[in-house]
């Protein structure tokens, strides 16, 4: 579904991701771990052509997407949210999730599969995004980037500071997703969490990655985790 | 549902009790509202940039003085009837917005301010190396005669303010449908996160163009609906102090608010009217309930009223 091949990318002269290569199949979650620096968000944002690529291509269901501006990645099928949620304050939560609809002119079967997935979203259609709690705006992130029906979604810390309540509200949610046969690839500081929800994990050091390991051969490799993320 | 049905009650009551007062209003008033309503749709054109897209000109200027200009000269060196000539002004503002907008969005936050300021004083310094054509700073009067369109004269107060009501109406429409649509949600997803706009799929340089387009167009139409109504066109429409004014009647009035330009030129003009009458320091007392009112009301009247009880403004 989504397959990254060879892909490097700079912040001006400093190359940051450096040949890295991994695919997401449909119905599959792939985690990237790694230090902080180690280049995850960097990896998402080249993904998303917000970081042009220098060389290598990300590809979507066989279409390449690295060659096209950045406002029309998500137009093919590729939905992220990137950390800190990031929502539109002074608009709505409807209107937020409208702004979504729009991007693949989506219809009302796409929003109420949305909202049933958020069902307290449904509640606070007429508030304002900047009113919500921090757990409902992580909600309406995740909803907004569901309103385009994404075939690939990235998600970038979706837990991070949340009570464990709503983390399992999301996760629920993006267990949904792969059911449904969305490729997802995810960031995730917490190990416990990955190792839990993944179904395969990709390293990241300095910028390169090292081949894919099945979540449930990690149990076997504890020193994979020691060497990568130190812990 | 019902909130858009209210907004546009809302709306087209306000229209309407505009037109109630000019039975009513006495010659002086009636002469100044219809002035206020000219100018407020100048501001309503900058508004859609800076109170909707977020973007904060110091050029428009240009724009007012391109429709004005653009309006004016027709009438006057081509001697053209002015309902053609409007189509001129609006045309030269709509060409002037295309070319400032394509070359000022390659800059953004203070690049994008110095840019606009530097394209207006451009323009500024043209209407008066072209004195020949313009008469510069002393400008020049458009004859009653020319003020017609279909028969009407609109030199007449009363025919006057119904065409300045009729602009009005037309642009506070214009903006009240904007920014129920889609393309109106994406200027305020524009103005509150671009990144995030960009990352959702939007084209946000083509968003902003649009917004710039249609900014200067507004902005144009009050120019010429300016010298048409009250006959007469200068270098002064074209100066910096004209790029300031629109900033302070939507800042003033509320910025992202439909009625706040109106409101805010509204109260701006009265204020100075008021306070020259009470003291030759009229600058002191007027900046002074500015600066109150910035302090007390920082999201401007209507932008205020909007965060204490109507929350369905649009």
């Amino acid at each position: 579904m989504l397959s990254i091949r060879n892909l490097s990318s700079s912040y001006g002269d400093a190359q940051v991701l450096h040949d890295i290569s991994f695919e997401v199949n449909a119905g599959e979650i792939v985690c990237l771990l790694g230090r902080n620096g180690a280049g995850k968000t960097t990896c998402m944002k080249t993904i998303m052509g917000l970081i042009p690529a220098n060389a290598g291509s990300v590809e979507v269901s066989g279409e390449t997407v690295s060659s096209l501006p950045a406002h029309e990645v998500p137009k093919r099928g590729i939905g992220y949210i990137p950390q800190g949620r990031r929502l539109f304050a002074e608009l709505t939560v409807a209107e937020n999730l409208e702004i979504g609809l729009m991007v693949r002119q989506q219809g009302d079967d796409i929003r109420d599969q949305v909202l049933g997935m958020f069902p307290r979203l449904r509640e606070r259609l007429d508030q304002r995004a900047d009113t919500l709690s921090g757990g409902e705006q992580q909600m309406l992130a995740t909803g907004r980037a569901l309103c385009i029906n994404p075939s690939v979604l990235l998600l970038d810390e979706p837990t991070e500071g949340l009570q464990p309540s709503m983390i399992e509200q999301i996760r629920k949610a993006v267990t949904t997703l792969r059911a449904r046969g969305v490729a997802i690839l995810l960031v995730e500081q917490r190990v416990d969490a990955v190792l839990s929800i993944a179904d395969r994990v990709v390293f990241l050091e300095n910028g390169r990655n090292h081949p894919p390991v099945i979540t449930a051969e990690l149990e076997a490799k504890p020193e994979l985790l020691t060497r990568f993320v130190g812990v | 549902m019902s909130e858009i049905r209210k907004s546009w009650g809302l709306h087209i009551g306000v229209v309407t009790l505009l037109l109630a007062l000019n039975f009513i209003l006495p010659d002086y008033h009636h002469g100044n509202l219809a002035r206020v309503m000219v100018l407020a749709c100048y501001a309503m054109g900058y508004n859609m940039l800076f109170g909707y897209t977020g973007l904060l000109s110091l050029g428009h200027a240009l724009f007012f003085a391109a429709g004005m200009y653009g309006m004016s000269l027709t009438v006057q060196h081509l001697g053209w009837s002015a309902g053609p000539a409007i189509i001129v002004g609006l045309a030269s503002g709509l060409a002037m917005s295309l070319v400032v907008g394509i070359l000022s969005l390659r800059t953004a936050g203070v690049a994008f301010m110095i840019v606009t300021l530097m394209f207006a004083q451009a323009g500024y310094l043209a209407a008066l190396y072209f004195g020949e054509y313009t008469r510069g700073d002393e400008g020049f009067v458009i004859q009653k005669a020319a003020r017609q369109i279909g028969g009407i004269d609109l030199s007449d107060p009363m025919n006057r303010y119904l065409a300045a009501l009729v602009l009005f109406a037309v642009c506070l429409f214009i903006t009240l449908r904007v920014v129920q649509t889609g393309f109106g949600r994406v200027l305020v997803a524009i103005r509150e996160n671009e990144e995030r706009t960009r990352m959702l799929g939007y084209d946000v340089h083509l968003h902003k163009l649009l917004a710039i387009l249609l900014s200067g167009t507004m902005s144009a139409a009050a120019g010429a609906g300016y010298g048409l109504l009250f006959g007469y066109a200068g270098a002064t429409f074209a100066s910096v102090q004209y790029s300031i004014f629109p900033l302070l009647w939507v800042l003033l009035g509320g910025a992202g608010t439909v009625l706040g330009p109106f409101v805010g030129t509204l109260f701006m003009f009265y204020l100075i009217d008021l306070s020259s009458d009470i003291s030759t320091a009229y600058m002191l007392i007027a900046g002074l309930t500015l600066v109150l009112l910035t302090l007390f009301a920082p999201q401007g009247l209507v932008g205020e009223l909007r965060r204490r009880t109507l929350r369905w403004l649009p």
